[in-house]
């Protein structure tokens, strides 16, 4: 998801201190910044949601590609209230991030220089209009999967923070899937385009729940806590369920021959993604991997004087009252 | 590295009426500054009709260990809630 593979971290805590916090998640109690809480389960948070606002900012980029080369004033406005939302996310979570302790600064430099990562889905190229259909078509809609349970999530500021999330995805997903239907009922060319986005955004957003269930070993702990609230499997499933209609409205073909409803299971049989593809990105070796962390960092430097300078003006407006009073 | 943007809460009423209430927070180096930036992160969607903003560093909480001192003494005072009196049906609504 927009958080893959977080690690839960061990927790050495007092066991009973242990027993009553885990007593107050099975209740269904929020926990909040000031609350005791376990060592591994701020750590493992400050992961995950770090990672989460690292890649609402990161995942501006993709987009950001097409604003200027919109095909129309209006698809143009669209784009930009989108992505501008995006940002707004970004910034909600890394609020939340920052009452577990951890500095604003410190998580875009953790993000800057390595330790910590952003989602794979973000690390693909988006190489024409329709591109923008698929992304908010799948992007949006694999990321509200995953969102839309993070809304129970046991720790208060990011539970709120889901909320005001999920009240701005549907307008993603919406906008999205409106430009596909656009191109898939256009010319041929356009048609082409559209097919061509949806087989290049398939595996990747299929990636963005993160490996199956029988290789990751960390759920556990997340589970129990109520940081992670579905399993990858489960989530996937759901998503390919409700996105295959979609593909066949659009009159688009998903690109896997064995795709097929399995009356049994009450859903789709369908192939996994190229697991060791989504490993190498997740390492940072994804198409665009270099190029987006180059951006950040060139937004992050180019920025400095801007931070510097507005501090240094609001230090001397107050100089100026003081002396003024 | 530069010092950080202070951080603000935010507050903002949604209807007229309605009283304010937290939405989260933000950076901004003044008090101006933070209203600019809460209309921009706060309200894309008009979600409100007014907006507070108030340095994180001066707000006072109440600590978590506190809760028994500062709310236990409610428990024995049922009476405070109108449900403690038994009216008769007969007496009609009250
Ligand atoms: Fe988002
Ligand atoms: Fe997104
Ligand atoms: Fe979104």
């Amino acid at each position: 998801m927009y958080a893959q593979m977080i690690k839960s971290e061990a927790t050495q805590d007092d066991p009973e201190k242990l027993a009553t916090f885990q007593a107050r998640i099975d209740a269904g109690e929020k926990i909040e910044p000031k609350d005791w809480m376990p060592a591994g389960y701020r750590k493992t948070l400050i992961r995950q949601i770090g990672q989460h606002a690292h890649s609402e900012i990161v995942g501006q980029l993709p987009e950001g590609n097409w604003i200027t080369r919109a095909p129309t004033l209006e698809r143009k406005a669209i784009l930009l209230a989108k992505v501008q939302d995006e940002a707004g996310h970004g910034l909600y979570l890394y609020c939340a991030a920052e009452t577990l302790g951890v500095s604003r600064d410190e998580l875009t430099e953790m993000l800057l220089d390595g330790r910590m990562k952003y989602s794979s889905i973000f690390a693909y190229p988006t190489l024409t209009w329709a591109d923008m259909g698929a992304v908010g078509w799948l992007v949006d809609g694999a990321a509200i999967m995953n969102q839309v349970p993070l809304q129970r999530t046991s720790y208060g500021p990011y539970a709120r923070s889901m909320v005001r999330i999920c009240k701005e995805e549907s307008f993603h997903q919406r906008q999205g899937f409106d430009i596909m239907m656009k191109m898939a009922n256009g010319t041929e060319a356009q048609k082409r385009m559209a097919q061509d986005a949806l087989n290049r955004f398939w595996y990747p957003s299929l990636m963005m729940f993160g490996p199956s269930d029988k290789e990751s070993v960390h759920s556990e702990q997340s589970m129990a806590w109520k940081i992670k609230m579905n399993s990858n499997d489960e989530l996937r499933q759901k998503f390919v369920d409700q996105t295959v209609p979609q593909a066949e409205y659009l009159g688009l073909t998903i690109p896997d021959e064995t795709l097929a409803w399995n009356e049994e299971k009450g859903g789709y049989d369908f192939a996994e993604p190229d697991w060791s593809e989504f490993f190498d990105v997740l390492k940072g070796n994804g198409p665009c991997s270099v190029e987006r962390i180059e951006a950040r960092q060139k937004a992050w430097d180019d920025s400095a004087w801007v931070r510097e300078a507005r501090l240094a003006h609001a230090a001397k407006k107050q100089a100026a009252k003081v002396a003024a009073e | 590295m530069t010092k950080e943007w202070p951080l603000w809460e935010v507050f903002i009423r949604g209807q007229h009426g309605l009283s304010h209430r937290h939405v989260g927070s933000l950076h901004a180096t003044d008090a101006a500054h933070a209203i600019q930036n809460a209309r921009d992160v706060y309200t894309r969607r008009k979600e409100g009709v007014s907006i507070w903003v108030v340095p994180a560093a001066d707000i006072t909480a109440s600590s978590p260990d506190d809760k028994e001192s500062l709310y236990d003494p409610a428990d024995d005072k049922v009476y405070r809630h109108p449900t403690f009196f038994d009216i008769p049906d007969d007496v009609g609504a009250m």
